[in-house]
């Protein structure tokens, strides 16, 4: 029996690690591959290890192309993906605490409206969307990125917000309106600093996605001085079509940054949002 | 206290509570939509309004510079008579969804099981595995297939070392298929994590009275976990087959749709119509058809799960 433990044990382990390895093997090639000499790059293709270390393809990356710096592209992405967490904390905790707590006419018919919009596919939007921000002349600007994200635009987060209010115990609002307090009293001074932690799980999803994002900036984002890292990082690609690799990857690396960052530091929330509510 | 207050003689009439109660209703009422608003906003001015509009510009001709021309079905009838490009998406996305969404739910089910051994180190690997998912979806990461895949890339480097043949993995459409399917199934990880959430909520006492009963630990396993596990793959397999529909950077960014549009998935086409060609009426007509498609494969799994999922 012990015998066979252990045996299962090293089977186990071994395939683990293993596969750890190949899993991340994309991502280690990625930031090693950065640091190699030109020279390198190919001749030692799959190594993950460069033989002279090569830091010079950051600084070199990072001065762009066309005279537009990764310093512009990063200020960008960091203004687009800063207004989108405020903007998605703000409207979702309020219109979240509207549906779980709140008596009001339709009330039913606008949730199953805001279910049904959770699962709906974004290309059925994208051209009327952007006709629309096309007549308000918000195309090339950062608004169609961050004005969505005012309103709602991730059901989702809505959706995990209010089973995290049904969560939290009515008398604590009926104590408070008992004590002469509003609805929005109730509701920010109360509910709010309960929901940290939702908050928190949604704050974090809202900077990867907005982060990662591409194809929102694909389509509105056209001078080069407003791209967002992604975009940004895409047209460097072309710019530099497979001559230079190690500053690319360089950029590449770095564009992660900010998520690993915060997948290191908060990834207890990130397992247990996707656990709880199933999102990606 | 206030109510009788109102009243001159003190007493309380039903329909003065009526009346404070209705009022009250109304407050409250307004104060609920005051506080859904931001929503509300953004439902009908950025979602229901601009799909009835797509669904009007579907049945147009409409190039953004001149008005658009009203040609009834044509864009329909024109997408699936003549536009070959359009089959070709066609066969690429439900290809490419039909192979990598099984593949994808097969490992992460898989490893979910082996985790949940309860064997020491588990969460650390899981949160290895997870972070694929979290970054798979960068143009960072697409850079990087595009190196790794290229003619003098990673992978063909350890084939030539091996002694085999290299593969020309953007020149052949069934690898450059097969590039981006492994790209999908590497993301495994989130879907792993919600089987772990259910694994851990099968109750003790299922496995503890099959034992009982004198089954053994495969018996337990299909009598037990895969029935009490088939809402959570349900789920899975819902979410997972919509989001394969809809993918688009990877495609987009590491094959481009080639080689001769083998992998020119549906969100790609559907983007170069509208963003390229500037034929707004025939995307609306595609955006619609792609929402009839993924409407009618939910409905699909959700009619059949009357037969495989188990719920008590």
């Amino acid at each position: 029996m012990n015998q066979r433990t252990k045996l299962s044990d090293i089977i186990y382990y071994s395939f683990v690690i293993a596969f750890s390895f190949l899993m991340l093997y994309p991502i280690l090639w990625m930031f090693g591959t950065s640091l190699k000499p030109e020279t390198e790059v190919f001749a030692n293709a799959a190594s993950l290890i460069p033989v002279d270390w090569d830091w010079l393809n950051y600084p070199e990356g990072w001065e762009g192309f066309g005279g537009v710096g990764f310093d512009v592209f990063f200020r960008n992405s960091l203004f687009v993906t800063g207004s989108v967490v405020i903007g998605s904390l703000l409207s979702c905790s309020i219109v979240a605490y509207g549906f779980a707590r709140i008596k009001f006419r339709f009330r039913k018919i606008l949730f199953a409206c805001l279910i049904s919009t959770v699962l709906l596919p974004i290309q059925i939007i994208l051209v009327p969307q952007y006709l629309l921000f096309q007549q308000l002349n918000w195309v090339n600007t950062f608004y169609p990125l961050i004005v969505p994200h005012f309103l709602g635009g991730t059901p989702f987060f809505i959706f995990l917000l209010i089973q995290f209010i049904r969560g939290i115990p009515r008398e604590l609002d009926e104590a408070a309106i008992i004590d002469g307090c509003s609805r929005f009293g109730v509701f920010w001074r109360i509910v709010l600093p309960l929901l940290k932690p939702a908050l928190v799980t949604v704050a974090i999803f809202a900077f990867m996605w907005s982060w990662d994002d591409f194809l929102t900036p694909l389509i509105y984002l056209n001078s080069v001085e407003i791209q967002t890292v992604s975009l940004g990082l895409r047209n460097f690609m072309d710019a530099e079509a497979g001559t230079s690799w190690g500053p690319l990857l360089a950029m590449s690396s770095l564009s992660l940054l900010p998520q690993f960052i915060l997948f290191l530091f908060f990834q207890r929330y990130l397992v247990e949002g996707i656990s709880t509510t199933g999102i990606k | 206290m206030k109510s009788n207050q109102a009243l001159e003689d003190g007493r309380v009439t039903p329909e003065f509570v009526e009346n404070e109660r209705k009022k009250r209703n109304r407050r409250e009422s307004l104060t609920g939509y005051a506080m859904i608003s931001p929503w509300l906003i953004g439902f009908f001015g950025l979602i229901i309004g601009p799909m009835i509009y797509s669904f009007i510009l579907s049945f147009t001709d409409y190039d953004m510079l001149s008005a658009p021309q009203w040609i009834g079905v044509s864009n329909y009838v024109e997408l699936f008579t003549n536009d070959p490009r359009f089959i070709k998406s066609l066969q690429a996305t439900l290809t490419f969804v039909a192979i990598a969404i099984p593949l994808k739910l097969a490992f992460s089910l898989f490893l979910a099981l082996l985790f949940n051994t309860g064997r020491k180190g588990s969460g650390m690997f899981t949160t290895i595995y997870y972070v694929p998912s979290i970054i798979g979806g960068s143009v960072a990461i697409s850079v990087v297939w595009r190196q790794m895949f290229g003619r003098d890339g990673a992978v063909n480097t350890v084939l030539d070392a091996w002694g085999l043949n290299t593969i020309s993995f953007f020149g052949n459409s069934t690898a450059a298929m097969s590039i981006l399917i492994i790209l999908i199934v590497w993301q495994f990880g989130a879907p792993m994590i919600i089987f772990l959430a259910g694994l851990r909520q099968i109750p003790q006492d299922l496995y503890e009275a099959a034992s009982v009963d004198g089954a053994g630990t495969i018996r337990k396993f299909m009598k037990v976990t895969i029935p009490m596990l088939t809402p959570i793959i349900f789920f899975n397999l819902v979410m997972e087959t919509i989001n394969g529909f809809m993918t688009f950077t990877q495609a987009f960014l590491v094959t481009g749709g080639g080689p001769r549009d083998s992998t020119l998935f549906y969100a790609v086409y559907l983007y170069e119509v509208a963003f390229e060609f500037l034929n707004m009426g025939y995307a609306s007509a595609m955006a619609w058809i792609l929402l009839v498609i993924i409407g009618a494969f939910t409905l699909l799994i959700f009619k059949s799960s009357t037969f495989w999922v188990h719920y008590d």
